[in-house]
């Protein structure tokens, strides 16, 4: 794909520009005790109350490694197609920060537990491309430092220290601004489906950093081509973007700084910066010459990780269905649109209501309300498909009544609302307030046939001007507060004024 | 291989060792004589050998993932020079 295919090209004052991207995305991974103690890993205890004495570093605690946290990398190495390493094993990764209680982190450098792999992503517009996948590798995660608590000091919470990340790190295959916030959404999506990251962005879950580089036209192609990383740029990393807001913001101003350095004769220089939310401007993080400097050597604390056979294929069988599959499955044995079936998939939350909804029913008419209706009203609140007032089991029965011809569309819409602002069983409520479509053709032949006595001149123009007919039906639908079943109406109408 | 001073240097600031701006010349001939000692090394043939990292050939311990530990803040705490609210307190250390 050119740049001229994504469309996302900096024009600057000497010429045009396209940009690339990789990102290394830092997805906590979803276990109960944390990576190599077991000490809790949940969200918003007390300061320092998860911390064992080993994720505090005190002298002579060994680090001994979470079998769920190993099988939750390969897990998600299954899911990003992956090549899953039957031998990788463990780092040290040394720099001194105060919320990294040990002076290293444990990570793995040069034997990751996953390998190369490639996941497809959608675009806005409904296209689809495919990122590569680098690698994917097993780290703690640091501890949290608190800057505003006090003017002169910084207080520092280790409740996060040593628990389990998976650093996901792409190929250069990203273009554009959209590309990247659809990369993560799709990576998230993925993770979310198998269980092995919350996603939750807002509590750090999912954390990603974007490496930025700009080249002239022409430069990505021939880096495809060649694998020759001199065809690009010299690229930025912008660490932890927390939003798929930012992210797609930081690209833009990031690659736009670039573009102006070099034309106006500089030259970027290979360092990592922050984005600041507040401003939309990416400023450089640390100058320190030594910062990069990890003296990576193998832990001597951890034996090889060797995973065996069967530990694989186990868990290769019992992954679940994941979204690209579930989309397939929706458009060939549902017959839904790929539009319809990817904005049901995009999100697990989403697809289990739809499922639960679905039990059996109309599977168009099913995905209509719950794309349409139910997500239209929900944005419309603000509210997560989680927050719904109506659930899946009402959403269903007033599917089951609208197939069932009970009730007409038009019927159907005021009951949704009588659910989501009452509550109540569907059914009931129909029942209770007398909403059932009227399909007795006599008695919406006695309304026809009194409009057309009250009305014989408009009657009569029907027969040349057939189109005026939607004026009786709106009469009949006015007369019987909407409940007549329109096709009879409509039937009943071409009889009587038509033939 | 050989350091110079002024890698030496470097390395000690890295690991957060005061600098031993006297001692620096004597350090880096001494570690220069590790160097040159541990490189007899490279006299055997290692073509197609993989890297060996360690000589223990047991598997990897793992344990099950379940909460077993934690909930010791006062002894985490006990050896901090200074401590407030539960947390660790620490000089300004904002970028």
């Amino acid at each position: 794909m050119t740049a001229t295919d994504t469309g996302y090209i900096i024009h600057g004052m000497k010429g045009d520009w396209e940009v690339v991207m990789g990102l290394e995305v830092h997805a906590q991974v979803q276990s109960q005790a944390k990576l190599f103690s077991g000490a809790a890993t949940a969200f918003g205890a007390d300061p320092n109350t998860q911390v064992s004495l080993v994720d505090a570093a005190m002298p002579g605690m060994l680090p001994v490694i979470n079998k769920e946290c190993v099988a939750q990398a390969v897990r998600t190495g299954l899911g990003l197609n992956a090549q899953i390493n039957p031998h990788s094993r463990f780092d040290r990764k040394n720099y001194f920060y105060p919320d990294l209680p040990q002076g290293y982190q444990i990570s793995q450098f040069s034997d990751p537990i996953v390998g190369e792999g490639e996941i497809e992503c959608e675009r806005e517009d409904g296209s689809r491309f495919v990122v590569g996948i680098e690698r994917l590798h097993l780290e703690q995660d640091a501890g949290k430092s608190i800057h505003d608590l006090d003017p002169n000091a910084t207080y520092v919470d280790l409740n996060r220290s040593g628990v389990a990340l998976m650093e996901i790190v792409s190929k250069p295959h990203i273009r554009t601004p959209d590309e990247a916030s659809a990369y993560v959404a799709k990576l998230r999506a993925i993770l979310r489906y198998l269980g092995t990251c919350g996603g939750d962005m807002e509590k750090g879950q999912l954390r990603a950093d974007v490496n930025v580089s700009v080249c002239p036209v022409g430069g990505y192609a021939k880096f495809r081509e060649t694998g020759d990383f001199k065809h690009l740029g010299t690229r930025c990393e912008i660490k932890n973007v927390n939003s798929l807001r930012f992210i797609r913001q930081a690209i833009e101003y990031e690659a736009n700084r670039q573009v102006e350095i070099i034309e106006e004769g500089g030259k970027i220089d290979q360092e990592t910066r922050l984005f600041d939310a507040g401003t939309g401007v990416t400023r450089s993080m640390r100058s320190k010459e030594d910062a990069h400097d990890y003296r990576y050597f193998p832990d001597p604390d951890l034996l090889p990780l060797i995973l065996e056979e069967d530990f694989i294929a186990a868990i290769k069988a019992s992954l679940p269905e994941l979204p690209d599959e579930k989309r397939k499955r929706f458009v060939e044995e549902l017959g839904l649109t790929d539009y319809d079936a990817s904005v049901l998939v995009s999100d697990k939350d989403r697809a289990d209501y739809f499922e639960a909804v679905l039990e059996g029913r109309d599977a168009k008419l099913a995905a209509n309300w719950v794309n349409n209706e139910l997500f239209g009203r929900l944005n419309k609140e603000g509210l997560s498909i989680t927050q719904s007032p109506i659930n899946p089991q009402q959403l269903g029965k007033i599917v089951e009544l609208i197939s069932k011809e009970v009730i007409s569309g038009k019927i159907a819409k005021d009951l949704f609302e009588i659910v989501w602002e009452e509550g109540g069983d569907p059914e009931a409520i129909v029942e209770d307030r007398g909403m059932k479509q009227v399909t007795d053709t006599g008695a919406i032949e006695a309304v026809v046939d009194q409009l057309i006595a009250d009305n014989p001149d408009q009657a009569a123009k029907v027969k040349d001007k057939p189109k005026t007919m939607g004026w009786f039906v709106g009469q009949v639908m006015k007369a019987m507060q909407g409940k007549a079943n329109p096709q009879a109406v409509n039937d009943i109408l071409t009889k009587k004024l038509l033939d | 291989m050989s350091v110079t001073t002024d890698e030496v240097r470097r390395i000690a600031k890295l690991a957060r060792i005061a600098e031993p701006t006297a001692r620096l010349e004597a350090l880096t001939q001494e570690l220069n004589g590790i160097l040159d000692w541990v490189e007899q090394l490279g006299e055997v043939d290692v073509e197609g050998v993989e890297p060996m990292t360690t000589p223990v050939v047991t598997p990897l311990p793992m344990r099950e993932d379940a909460i077993t530990d934690g909930n010791v803040r006062d002894k985490v705490l006990k050896n901090a020079p200074n401590a407030d609210a539960g947390f660790f307190v620490v000089p300004k250390s904002v970028e």
